[in-house]
């Protein structure tokens, strides 16, 4: 069984740049900062963060409201967003509600309702009897969810690898296709703010007090945000951006640091231009992981002065949005795809001076230019790794 | 459309391993399920990976000890190096006594969580260091699918061997849950399930076909293991490892979804 494209016949994404698609691109274009300080929970850490505003009076429909919570509400938000499950119906009705699996990925879930749970404990020491419901404690929350809401009764699972998470569903999604086991899949992502990453992050003194400034010399950290985005992988469309390849890999090095010569990002890399067939010299935008973290930052911008022509056109759109963890994947999938179809290609907000390990491919600037294929770049905790090659539906 | 195919295999059995704390190793629950020999009458104390170094060893998260030592065994009995080993890692809840901290720290004193706690957390903590214990740099995944966790884990393992024509192991294991989080997360005990898949049958292997049907009736767990390991979140693995136990061919029905079945059809041994 060898690998074919698949078509992404449909695809949706909600972050702190906007709700959909076309407000994404428009804060995209008009390069407007969508990042806000710190307002989240009752005691916030001096930073900045990619909130998306409105989830806490946004109450699942009712029929779904055993799932409510903020992480189901943002994914729920994603759903109705760009006609996404309306091109989902048309889909089962093609395939078969079996046929069609769902493959997402989360970082954490709905821990934040769990975190709110410890804080309204009885005087028994038991849950809150509002949040005495099994199924939002637990990593699977969302892709249950997603499943229940779409109406799908294929298979549903939920892929944690940390920030590689909404990656690695393409390629989960595109082998059980390959191997059969379903027409169409439905990937993506969500995570939402929580106490858990907000002050887990900075335990690591990874957060920065700042705005993030990707690849500048002077960044500080990251900011964390949030964000949901889903795709819809299909082998028998014809419409839609291609997914042309993807590569996994580890660093086998360290929990929480990236390998400083990034070795399992250039594996990850090396094995998404093998599948995908193309060359370095072929690709016209790269979405990196750029979270504005020291290290990252720096072995990321290292492997892409080595390996990419300086034509090539790279940056970190995580100055609109955050580093939304387990969405990040789809949220930086779904820019990617943005590129290819409105030849829009974002620069990197908040990057003043560049590092001076950056090469000339990482771009402060947007551009307006044709782009035919596209990297999205995804590393995690404890190394994992993913990279996804995307082309332009007229390839 | 594609003409629906729902059958994977065959697929070989190259390595198993197993731990609860009332069956610590596959040659012990191996026998008890069997009818050999009695379980132990004490709980065992957690497992102590070798792959860590001796201060990592003691300060690993139960999920780590036990998802490591499964993988070791997995692998030792499979014969194959774990170095290049793309590898599944499965777990319902993950590290439930990490959760049930990390709200408790929040919900008192939020800036004193600790950075180990937190990068430990993460449901790929496990996986993480396998690879680095290994120097495995092949892929791995961490995936839920709560109370399908374990059919779809082997289904994912399965799918990986045939796409990548190589073997892959398989890693699935839950914990026990603490404070106010069990209450709505029940898990008992620890353990750890795992399995070497390939496409290549050894002399010793058994051969695998899975196959996903129609159904929410799974197979019971019927040996005397079942009560040692039906509080742990784990438990729906154990009708699988009772017919590995025993060298007759046998069918078994893992529940995948709420309407939908894995079915593991297993050769007779030898």
């Amino acid at each position: 069984m060898r690998f074919q494209p698949l078509r992404i016949s449909a695809f949706t994404v909600c972050s702190a740049a906007g709700a959909g698609r076309q407000a994404t691109l428009d804060s995209l274009q008009a390069r407007s900062g969508s990042l806000t300080p710190n307002d989240f929970g009752a005691s916030p850490l001096p930073t900045w963060i990619g909130r998306v505003p409105g989830l806490e009076s946004a109450a699942l429909p009712d029929g779904l409201s055993q799932w409510d919570c903020r992480n189901n509400r943002l994914a729920w938000r994603g759903l109705v967003s760009d006609g996404f499950i309306d091109a989902v119906k048309a889909a089962r009705a093609r395939y078969g509600a079996d046929r069609i699996a769902v493959v997402v990925g989360t970082s954490t879930s709905s821990i934040g309702a769990s975190e709110e749970a410890y804080t309204r404990l009885d005087p028994d020491g038991r849950y809150p009897a509002d949040l005495r419901r099994s199924i939002i404690h637990t990593p699977h929350s969302i892709g249950d969810f997603v499943q229940h809401a779409l109406g799908l009764e294929g298979t549903s699972v939920t892929v944690a690898t940390a920030c590689s998470s909404s990656a690695k569903v393409f390629a989960q999604a595109e082998r059980m296709i390959r191997c059969g086991l379903a027409d169409a899949a439905v990937v993506g992502g969500v995570d939402t703010l929580c106490g858990s990453v907000l002050f887990g992050f900075n335990s690591l003194e990874l957060v920065s007090p700042d705005r993030c400034q990707p690849f500048d010399v002077a960044r500080r950290g990251i900011n964390l945000g949030e964000a949901a985005g889903f795709a819809l992988l299909e082998r028998e469309a014809t419409t839609g951006s291609w997914l042309l390849g993807y590569g996994e890999s580890n660093d086998a090095h360290h929990m929480s640091s990236p390998h400083p010569e990034g070795r399992g990002a250039r594996l990850a890399l090396q094995e998404a231009l093998k599948l995908a067939a193309i060359q370095p010299g072929q690709i016209d935008y790269i979405n990196l992981h750029g979270t504005a973290s020291h290290k990252n930052d720096e072995v990321e911008a290292l492997v892409v002065a080595e390996t990419f022509p300086e034509s090539t056109f790279a940056s970190s759109t995580k100055g609109w949005t955050g580093h939304t963890l387990g969405a990040a994947g789809i949220v930086e999938a779904a820019i990617s795809l943005l590129a290819l179809e409105h030849g829009v290609l974002p620069g990197t907000l908040n990057l003043n001076t560049p590092d001076p390990v950056c090469g000339p491919q990482i771009r402060r600037e947007n551009a307006q230019r044709d782009a035919r294929r596209a990297l999205s770049f995804s590393f995690g905790f404890g190394g994992s790794n993913c990279v996804l090659a995307f082309g332009r539906s007229d390839l | 459309m594609n003409r629906p195919i729902d059958c994977l295999g065959p697929l070989a059995i190259e390595g198993i391993a197993f731990w609860s704390s009332r069956l610590p190793g596959w040659d012990i629950a191996r026998s008890v399920i069997r009818g050999e020999q009695p379980a132990s009458a004490t709980p065992s104390s957690r497992p102590a990976p070798a792959l860590l170094a001796p201060t990592e060893r003691r300060r690993a998260p139960d999920t780590v000890a036990v998802a490591l030592e499964v993988a070791s065994r997995a692998c030792e009995s499979a014969g194959l190096a774990p170095a290049a080993l793309p590898s599944v890692f499965a777990s319902t809840h993950g590290d439930l006594a990490i959760s049930d901290h990390m709200c408790s720290t929040l919900a008192t004193a939020p800036t004193l969580i600790s950075p180990i706690k937190f990068h430990n957390s993460v449901h790929n903590a496990a996986a993480g260091y396998w690879s680095i214990g290994t120097g495995s740099t092949a892929p791995y995944t961490a995936i839920s699918a709560f109370h399908y966790t374990f059919a779809a884990g082997l289904l994912e393992t399965a799918i990986q061997v045939l796409c990548g024509q190589q073997p892959v192991l398989y890693v699935a294991f839950d914990i026990e849950a603490k404070g106010a989080l069990a209450t709505v997360a029940p898990s008992r005990g620890l353990l750890g399930a795992a399995l070497m898949l390939s496409l290549s049958p050894g002399n010793l292997s058994r051969r695998m076909m899975l196959q996903i049907q129609d159904g929410a009736t799974m197979t019971p767990a019927a040996s005397p293991a079942a009560v040692l390991v039906a509080d742990n979140a784990l438990a729906p693995c154990l009708p699988l490892f009772e017919s590995l136990a025993k060298d007759q061919a046998a069918s078994i029905d893992l529940a995948l979804s709420d309407n939908k079945i894995l079915s593991v059809t297993l050769d007779a041994l030898g």
